[in-house]
Parts: structure tokens; sequence; C-alpha cells
């Protein structure tokens, strides 16, 4: 008798790799019109897999079994609705679908290798479409590529499964009316596009990486996704290009860092304090690799330096080893392409560490737009941090406290809170 | 549901002694059977064919300039239905209204491979 | 552009005798063989049917097996758009069926809608 735990594991993994990949192909095969379909079927398959081998034990191919058992219940679909008007038949090779002589080999047609891979790329490019809202795009992605269900949606943006539902349900209609096309795009626009997508892509991980969970597994299930929607546009010759490997490195560089960020009881640690023996060595490594993939073409993407400004980091054996100088100079390239006012204040923070908090504070002031700055909870955590070097405890604390007040997490309440106290 | 066809044959004699009048008759109570099919969701669809054909045989070599089958065995038409089984359909194929020319009906059941 | 009925005859024993890689590999061909006609716009339908089947006899009786069978009973139907007889004749001469020997095509057209 299989271990039951061992199953639900093996699918749980399966399901987070594979799920993505079916619903993608049966949506190329049923027409975008028909999500829901797609996805009833996948999750058919899903029910069907975990009954079958906690009875039978599990299948010496877990995932050939899946795909075979996703397949035959698509067969069973269009059957089902080869005389209804649900599905469109109409273009040749669908048509062939509707009939005995030519339905299962169309099928399989539909089901090799290099076809899943480029649907699910297709897929990808459809869920970023520029019209969608970024908001929608992350979610649908969850929900069709990663195969989240609505409440682990709904758990990883902190929000109600209502409201997810009904951001899937305006991507859908938007599907349905538009009839987006879910293909890689040509490749006179595969830049912008490509653009588009990293953009969803780096959300999501942020979403996991910056978010404010207690629950680790959502954040490093968040996390893990986001990696592998990147690495299947690394695994296509048209999709792989720069800023692709630098974002992948990014993300390897700061998920090699994870687990030091935080304590056990959910408070943010300075990188200045953070355990680096834990660093992901390994990780670290892969994302070297990317990071000289990422070097070549002429486009330098804000990923290239905000990766190359992460390997920085990861590369100083301690705080104090921290190569200051090189950092700044990537914050300086970094300023010219993405006039930012949060890669500005963080350029401020490396001055301080670099040059001193009076240099910090005289570049700071030469900031425009301070009305609007002064919503932003970092610029005056910024402040805070620089008055305080200066030793002026009294406009130190007033900016933190203005900065408490504008921050809805709670840790980093609870870290401002602890700068006021002198903890750190 | 399942999908099953009728294979209509022969009849065509008797039909063909019909007056005018009576052609249009038969016409009208197989539009009225079709209806009824319709309304109950089974109907596919269905069409009479020509008498003229042409046969391909010995393995596509040779063409002859008639049916593969003739008189009482002559396909002269088809239709697509959805029944629950082959005696369920059966029972539909009883009420074809060229039963009345002594037609026979072949029911058969879509392959479902 | 016409349509016509292609009304694939024959029994399956020969199918029944090939292996299931065989019989896969066939399958290709047909897939092939009615996609280029899909193409170019002129395959509209066509199945396959089980062997077995009732026949409902012109004195209303019902017989448990197809009107005809061995070399005559009907395997399958396609119906195609083609311009005249002629051309869904040289048409149906693509079809796979014949590389396996026995079997016919018999080419109807199917009455105008």
């Amino acid at each position: 008798m299989e271990n039951n735990n061992n199953i639900d594991q093996t699918l749980n993994h399966l399901f987070r790799e594979e799920s993505g990949k079916m619903v993608s192909v049966l949506i190329k095969i049923f027409g975008t019109e028909n999500i829901e379909m797609a996805e009833d079927v996948v999750q058919d398959a899903l029910v069907k897999a975990l009954e079958t081998w906690k009875y039978n034990g599990m299948p010496d191919n877990p995932r050939a079994w899946l795909y075979r058992t996703a397949k035959n219940k698509a067969i069973d679909v269009i059957r089902r609705n080869k005389h209804s008007k649900l599905i469109d038949f109409s273009d040749p090779q669908k048509q062939l679908l509707t009939s005995g002589y030519t339905l299962e080999t169309t099928m399989d047609n539909y089901w090799n290798e290099d076809g899943i891979k480029d649907d699910f790329l297709g897929m990808m490019y459809g869920c970023c479409h520029p019209e969608i809202s970024q908001e929608n795009q992350i979610t649908f992605i969850l929900k069709s590529l990663c195969g989240f269900s609505t409440k682990e949606v709904a758990k990883s943006f902190l929000t109600s499964p209502d409201t997810i539902s009904k951001r899937l349900y305006r991507t859908k209609e938007y599907f349905r009316k538009n009839r987006i096309s879910l293909q890689i795009p040509t490749n006179k626009q595969i830049e912008e596009r490509t653009h588009t997508v990293l953009s969803a892509i780096y959300l999501l991980f942020n979403e996991g990486y910056n978010s404010t969970h207690a629950d680790q597994l959502i954040r490093k299930d968040l996390i893990g996704q986001a990696m592998l929607l990147c690495k299947s546009l690394l695994s296509n010759k048209r999709t792989k290009l720069p800023e692709v490997y630098a974002l992948m490195a990014l993300m390897c560089f700061h998920s090699a860092r994870l687990d030091s960020r935080i304590t056990r009881e959910g408070e943010l640690i300075l990188l200045s304090k953070q355990d680096r023996t834990s660093w992901d060595k390994v990780l670290i490594q892969t994302g070297e690799k990317y990071l000289n993939h990422a070097a070549f073409g002429n486009n330098l993407t804000t990923y290239h330096l905000e990766a190359a400004i992460a390997f920085q980091h990861c590369a100083a054996q301690q705080y104090e080893d921290t190569n200051w100088k090189e950092i700044l100079m990537y914050y300086d390239l970094l300023l010219e392409i993405a006039d930012d006012p949060i890669v500005f204040l963080n350029r401020c923070l490396v001055i301080l560490e670099y040059k001193g908090p009076k240099e910090a504070l005289i570049v700071l002031k030469t900031m425009k737009n301070t009305s609007m700055l002064d919503k932003y909870y970092v610029y005056h955590a910024t402040l805070g941090e620089i008055y305080k070097r200066l030793l002026n405890t009294n406009l130190s604390i007033k900016h933190y406290e203005r900065a408490i007040k504008l921050t809805q997490s709670k840790q980093e309440q609870q870290f401002l809170k602890d700068k006021i106290a002198g903890k750190c | 549901m399942r999908d099953f066809l009728f294979i209509i044959r022969g009849g065509q004699d008797r039909y063909n002694q019909n007056s005018p009048e009576e052609m249009q008759q038969h016409m009208q109570d197989w539009q009225q059977w079709m209806d009824t099919l319709a309304q109950k969701d089974m109907l596919v669809g269905g069409q009479p064919l020509m008498n003229e054909a042409k046969t391909l045989i010995d393995g596509g070599q040779k063409i002859i300039d008639r049916p593969l089958a003739e008189g009482k065995e002559l396909i002269g038409g088809y239709l697509l239905i959805k029944a629950n089984s082959l005696e369920h359909a059966a029972g539909v194929a009883k009420e074809c209204p060229s039963n009345e020319y002594h037609c026979s009906i072949e029911v058969r059941e879509i392959s479902p491979m | 552009m016409k349509e016509f009925m292609f009304l694939f005859r024959g029994d399956n024993d020969v199918w029944d005798s090939k292996s299931p890689e065989e019989q896969q590999e066939h399958m290709q061909h047909w897939e092939k063989w009615i996609g280029e006609m899909a193409e170019q716009g002129k395959f509209v339908s066509g199945e396959r049917l089980l062997s077995k089947g009732n026949t409902v006899l012109d004195n209303g009786k019902i017989m448990d097996r197809p009107m005809t069978e061995g070399k005559e009973l009907v395997g399958g139907y396609l119906r195609v758009k083609a311009e005249s007889l002629s051309e869904a004749t040289e048409m149906a001469k693509g079809c796979p069926g014949f590389e396996w020997e026995g079997g016919a095509v018999e080419v109807r057209e199917v009455w105008p809608e």
C-alpha cells in the first residue's frame, strides 16, 4: 500500500508544474471562450489520479498518467459537444476533432512535448496582454498556469476568494470577447511583450518575497512559481532574451537570502544583521551563471542592474566588505533608465553607507516633487536613518513616526519602532 | 446519449409510382417527423442521396458506374440521431415515414473510438 | 460546390487482424487524407460505425444484425464537397482503406438541402 502522504505530495508537485501546461493545450483545443471547460478537465484528471492512485498505488510514470487521463477526458468532452455550438470547430484542424476517423490522431498531435511547451508560453503571453491590468494578469496566471485554487490565490494576495473570482471572471470575459491569440508573439513584438510578461513574473515573485505573509509555505510557493515561469521562457529559443536571464539571476540572488531576512517570529532582519552563512550558495552560483548569459545584446534593463546590485551583496563575505562604490555605479545607471523615487531613495541609502550621512542628506534634498514623496514611508524611513546617523534624535524620531503611520505592514512598523527604541 | 446512423435502403420503386401530390405529402410527413426528433434534441442531421453512383472496388483500382448494392439494398439516404441505446434507436427508426414504402432501415452506432 | 457521401464498404476482419501499432499508423494516414481535404475546405463530416446493428425490415420486424454484411457492410462514411461526381470519385481514390485489401468505396451525391 502506497503512503497516502506521498501520493498527495507527488500530485501537488505535479499539479503545480503540469496543470498550467495541460490547461494551455486544452484551451488551444477548446478555444479561449471555453477556459472553464479546460480547467474542469484538468481538475477531473487530478481527482481521478487521487482516487486511482490511492487505490492502486502510484503508476510508474505519474506525469504521463496524468497527461493521458486529461487527454482521454478531453476526447470525451469533444464527443459530448461535437454537435453543440459550444466549441468552434470551424478551423480545418479542429474540424478533424469531429470525426471518429481523425479524433484520436488529431488529439495526439496536440499533445507532443514541443507543442505543449509552446502552448504554455503562448498562454503566458496571452495572460499578460497589455490591456489586462497587472493585478488581473497575475491573478489569472496563478489560477490557470500555476494550478492554484481560487482560495489559494486569495490567500496569496491576502484578499477574499470573492474578489479573486471577480478578477478571474473579468479576465475570462476579456479573453472571450477579444479572442486573444495564445501564441508566442512575432519577433517584431517579442521584446515589448516579453517586457510585460517579465513585469508580471517579478510582481509575482515580490508578492512572495516582500509580502508580509507569516506563512512561509505560501511565500515559497509564489517564489517557486515565479522562477518556474521565468525558466520556461528560457527553454524557448525565441523567448530566451537577455533580460529574461537577468530577471532569473535577480530572483536567484534574492531567494538565496530568503530565509535570513525574517526571524521565526516574522520580523524583518536588516541586511547588515543577516546571517550570511545561511545564504544558499548553490542558488547564488546559479544566479551568477544566469547573469553571465544576460550579458549579451545592447539592451541594459533594470533587471540587469538590480541583479548586478544583488550579486554585489551576495558576493560580500560580511556587510563591511560590501563594494558600495560598485553598487553606487549601478544605481547611477539604474536612475538613468528608471526615474523612480524608490530607486532614488535606495541610492541615497547607498550614499549613506559609502560617503556618510551629510552627503546622503545633500543628495536627498536635491529631490524634486517632495510633496508626492511625503506620502512614501520609505522617504521618511530614509530621512529617519540619515538624521539618526547625524545624531539629530528629534528629527530622526519625527520621520520614523511619520513612516510608521504610512506603512500598512506590521513587520515594517515593528522594524521602525525598534529603530526609534535604538534596538537596531 | 450516443450517436446512431440510420441507413435507409430500398423503397424507391414504390415511391416513384406516387403522384406528385402523394410525393409532396410524403415530404411533409418527413418534415414533421424530423421536427419531432429535433424538438427532443435527438436529430443531428440527414439527407437523401441521389441514385447515380460510382463505386471504387478492387482496392480502388477499378471503378464501376453504379452503387455497390441495388434494388432493395440501394442506400437511399441517411439520418444521424442521438439515442440512449441501439434498441431505443431502432424503436425510433420504426416511426420513419419511409416505412410506408417498404424500405428497410439499418441502425448502427457511431464508433466511440 | 456539391456534397458527396463516401460509403466505406467491407467488414473489419482485416482491421482486427492488425496490431495496435499498425492500427495507429493506419489512422495517421486517415488523419492526413482527411486533413488535406479539411485544409481545402472540402471535408464536411464523417464517422466510423460499430459492426453490430439492428435493421428495421419492411414488415416492421427488427432483425438484430446489419442488413448487409461482409463485403457490403457499411463501415463508415464521409461527407465531402466536390464540383462533380467524377471529382469526388477522384478524391475517394486516396482513401487509406485501400491500403488494406478488400473493401470498396461507394460515392453518392447528397441531395442539396
